[in-house]
């Protein structure tokens, strides 16, 4: 009796298609992939179960952490440009180039005006251990963080024709008080709508 | 796999030497590996929730207009102290007791839901939804604030409003213990 024989059969696999979808999805990720600011107010959101997404550009943030520190954000690196050299002329301080395109390219910062040359010029290695003692503020008309906020929005108005949404950031807990401040920091400038940046919670049900 | 070709020249005796034809398949495996692992590194470190926001707005200030003259029985007052407790009352502050509850579903959220059923039952149809004073004292966080503004939308409060807390209600938070 002869007997049945298994046909061997090839481990190998074709792998063209695998290959294939591999690389679109690899292609898909970087090309979505945004890198990451690092944001030295270290503001961690409270969570709430609103659905309303922030835009991605056009936005000027105040982020409130590390006890009461104000930290400002605004889009547009021609806009921040703009914003530094009116800045200088107010408060008197001149800028060399080097430190108007550093400040450009500076997503984020929270430090006095008289601390201003100091963080401009530190290298980029040094930046994330020097601590930013945040944007002065009170509730009156003219401090500094008002004057930073005006003059940003004169700017983008200048260059883009636009007006910034205004979204704030706090850290959980921060105690009211210091939102406070902002906020009549903003209503001063006729600003009454706001976008309060939460992490989304599962909506309850009712 | 790459092989090598052992077999001698002997074969073609007197007759065309022929190349070999080389394979087209490409061992894939290691490309593939490659690709996964950098589709792994971008999925972790792309972030797909983005962060959402909560709108506030405030009224403006500078104008002093329609101010229109509202029940008293119609408002509920959220005093938020520290310590993550709030206090509220119904009406004008000092005349009823306030009473001390805890934020979320069995607290605040109860609370308004109660409250609201109580004055659209006891008021004549336009006007018979509550209004919300929110009043944050100085020790109550940014957490509370949001965690009672959150309650309102989650309860469809129509109106309700940051109003600066009076002496009176910090009293109030001060005797029971929350203002510390």
């Amino acid at each position: 009796m002869p007997r049945v024989k298994v046909a061997r059969k090839s481990t190998a696999i074709d792998m063209t298609a695998m290959c294939d979808v591999a690389f679109l999805l690899l292609t898909f990720f970087i090309l979505t992939a945004k890198p990451k600011v690092e944001d030295p107010s270290k503001a961690e959101v409270p969570a709430s179960s609103a659905q309303v997404v922030i835009p991605e550009d056009n936005v000027l943030m105040a982020s409130i952490g590390q006890q009461n520190k104000i930290f400002l954000s605004f889009s547009g690196n021609d806009v921040r440009t703009e914003t530094l050299k009116s800045m200088g002329e107010k408060y008197k301080i001149a800028f060399t180039p080097a430190e108007i395109n550093r400040f450009s390219n500076t997503e984020i910062f929270g430090v006095p005006m008289s601390q201003i040359k100091q963080f401009l010029s530190l290298p980029t290695s040094e930046l994330k251990g020097f601590e930013q003692r945040g944007i002065p503020a009170d509730t009156t008309i003219n401090n500094e963080l008002s004057d930073w906020i005006i003059t940003a929005r004169k700017a983008n108005r200048g260059l883009h024709g636009k007006d910034y949404s205004i979204a704030i950031k706090g850290d959980r807990k921060e105690q009211y008080p210091a939102i406070n401040t902002v906020i009549s920091v903003f209503e001063h400038q006729r600003l009454f709508k706001f976008d309060l940046i939460t992490s989304l919670r599962a909506a309850p049900r009712r | 796999m790459a092989e090598l070709d052992t077999s001698g020249g002997g074969k073609h005796k007197g007759g065309k030497v022929r190349s070999k034809k080389a394979s087209t398949r490409v061992d894939l495996t290691a490309m593939v590996d490659l690709a996964f692992l950098l589709i792994t590194f971008f999925m972790f470190t792309t972030t797909l929730n983005k962060p959402k926001a909560m709108n506030l707005t405030k009224p403006d200030n500078s104008v002093k207009t329609n101010q229109l003259p509202v029940a008293a029985s119609r408002t509920m007052t959220v005093l938020l102290g520290g310590k993550n407790k709030l206090e509220w009352y119904m009406g004008e502050p000092g005349k009823s007791a306030p009473t001390v509850d805890g934020y979320g579903p069995n607290g605040l959220r109860k609370a308004l839901i109660e409250n609201g059923k109580a004055v659209a039952s006891s008021h004549a149809a336009p006007d018979d939804y509550m209004i919300v004073l929110i009043k944050p004292s100085d020790k109550s966080t940014y957490e509370n604030l949001v965690a009672a503004l959150d309650e309102m939308s989650i309860t469809g409060i129509k109106s309700y409003a940051i109003v600066k807390i009076l002496p009176m209600e910090i009293d109030a938070l001060k005797t029971q213990g929350l203002l510390e």
